[in-house]
């Protein structure tokens, strides 16, 4: 008699399609996937056992590493944790600029998950034009900071420095050029046959089942739930310029992928305005030379291009805190991926992948 | 290095009545919680504009329901799920529960007190989220959760010894348990 077995197939952690070193072990009927269990870990650095052990001021660069794609976001959220803990004033200068860097690394961050989403789903000639945009993003970093990748850009009180001379018109220069940019993407996959066929219905998550996983980001966006925590609980400046969240309808790969579109052009709407309205006066304010804050502790959560990440401090009264806690979206996410692809082909779980746009390094810490 | 830190003690020492940070602020989801389980919070602590409410043990899951189906609250995206380690205390783990409202936009921080070897029972029947977030705490704390559907290792190989986030763990590990790396 013939009988059929459940397969079980590792893919990764070497896999090119898992972003990094995740390993998703497959339960396959035929080519359908009737279970699937994510193996994280390979990237654990234990950030938050060292951050116990370092002073306030030697973390930031630590965060830039764990989400090194959105360093800026990961860096900006540590940083307003603790000035919400020791009550540091931040002047309105250096908050437009810490927006516009976040912004910015916003979109460099949707450009390399478009680029790679394209490419895992086969779309390849996405991936050199989104490169050479987030080209000018790095640029851009480069000439504030001297760093491209983990930027290590903001200080306690306000920013590394001020803006550059030129600095200014490189970035409107940039946000002039996106949208025709953003309209190439589309032109590229938007009515695309093969992209249409390989997102439409793919990985649909309804948006109560988004909320009790706990998803957040576009992720959550796309199921139509909208939830942004730049509008729910504004910080930085936020609550001074328009902008709007775009939402998805069908809850699947392909309303994902027009609200990371949207959310670029709503990034390049704040930061031209922000650009346009840029105050005086200094860049950083007066910050304590010791860091040492009250016996107290803090949960601060900021919009990052993943979802909403978190930062617990817990402090003692010393210059160390005692303990740190990164609430990373990308292991949040992640955990939706056996939900998300019950029922779909072995290809689609690469399409679901791309679609929740892990980065590893946050996701082990 | 390597040596821990223990010399904090998790309990805040008394704040200064004139400290604006911990002014009382009001808080939906805390009058909720007041009206409906009087005798099961513990301790209410604000600052910075944060609500924290610690709760008894024995109550949570009861209370994480009532906050997550309550029309007045609907306190439905568990935020975050972590633990903090105060070895020097009878009740050595500290669990946070950062739980947020979408439709109401209102936060609050739920503690709850364990000792070592006590369990806690599971809040991934309320919020599914809730699953990895407890096996991290398991892997890095050594914290147990009562009725988890898979509380296995997630961040640490299986065959990992000890638990790396307690606070008598040095910060380059054990010696003994990977010699070649040291």
């Amino acid at each position: 008699m013939f009988h059929t077995e459940v397969l079980e197939v590792n893919m990764g952690p070497q896999h090119p399609a898992t972003h990094g070193v995740l390993r998703v072990i497959l339960s396959l009927d035929g080519e359908t996937i009737v279970g699937c269990k994510p193996v994280i870990g390979y990237l654990h650095r234990g950030v938050e056992k060292l951050s116990e052990h370092k002073l306030y001021v030697m973390i930031p660069p630590l965060c830039d590493r764990l989400d090194y794609v959105g360093s800026a976001s990961q860096n900006l959220g540590y940083i307003q944790a603790v000035e919400k803990l020791c009550g540091i004033e931040v002047p309105d200068r250096g908050q437009y600029i810490r927006v516009i860097l976040a912004e910015l690394n916003r979109i460099s961050s949707h450009l390399v998950w478009l680029g790679t989403h394209g490419l895992d789903i086969g779309a390849m000639t996405v991936f050199f034009y989104t490169f050479r945009e987030r080209e000018m993003i790095l640029d851009l970093f480069e000439a504030f900071c001297g760093a491209r990748l983990t930027t290590n850009m903001f200080r306690f009180g306000g920013t590394l420095e001020d803006l550059p001379p030129g600095w200014i018109e490189g970035c409107r220069r940039f946000i002039d050029l996106l949208p025709s940019r953003i309209r190439e993407y589309e032109g590229l996959l938007s009515q695309n046959r093969i992209w249409l066929e390989r997102t439409k219905g793919v990985g649909v998550i309804s948006a109560e089942e988004a909320v009790n996983w706990g998803l957040t980001g576009p992720c959550l966006r796309g199921s139509g739930v909208n939830f942004d925590v730049r509008k729910a609980m504004p910080y930085a400046a936020y609550e001074r310029f328009q902008f709007d969240v775009p939402l998805g309808v069908n809850c699947d790969t392909y309303d994902r992928y027009l609200v990371r579109m949207e959310e670029m052009r709503q990034s390049a709407r704040i930061i031209r305005q922000a650009l346009d309205t840029l105050p005086g006066g200094e860049f950083r304010g007066k910050v304590p030379k010791k860091i040492k804050p009250p016996v107290a502790e803090v949960y601060h959560v900021i919009e990052g291009p993943r979802g909403e990440q978190g930062f617990y401090i817990k402090s003692d009264g010393t210059e160390k805190p005692y303990r740190v806690r990164f609430k990373s979206p990308s292991f949040v996410n992640l955990q939706a991926l056996p939900v998300m692809s019950k029922g779909h082909l072995i290809a689609d779980a690469v399409a679901i992948i791309g679609t929740l746009d892990i980065v590893l390094g946050d996701v082990d810490r | 290095m390597g040596q821990p830190s223990v010399a904090a003690s998790g309990a805040a020492a008394p704040p200064k009545p004139e400290d604006p940070q911990r002014k009382a602020i009001p808080s939906v989801p805390l009058d909720a919680l007041k009206e409906k389980f009087p005798e099961a919070i513990e301790e209410i602590a604000f600052f910075a504009g944060e609500v924290t409410a610690r709760i008894k043990l024995a109550r949570l899951v009861e209370i994480a329901c009532f906050l997550k189906d309550n029309s007045r609250t609907k306190m439905d995206l568990l935020s975050d799920l972590s633990a903090v380690d105060y070895p020097k205390e009878p009740s050595r783990f500290e669990i946070n529960y950062h739980v947020y409202s979408i439709p109401h936009r209102h936060r609050l921080r739920l503690k709850i007190r364990v000792a070592e070897g006590e369990s806690v029972q599971t809040v991934s029947g309320v919020w599914a989220t809730a699953n990895w977030h407890e096996r991290e705490a398991y892997d890095l704390f050594g914290i147990t959760f009562a009725g988890h559907p898979d509380l296995t290792r997630i961040l640490l190989p299986d065959d990992w010894k000890g638990h790396p986030l307690r606070k008598e763990y040095p910060l380059e590990g054990f010696p003994e348990q990977h010699p070649r790396y040291r």
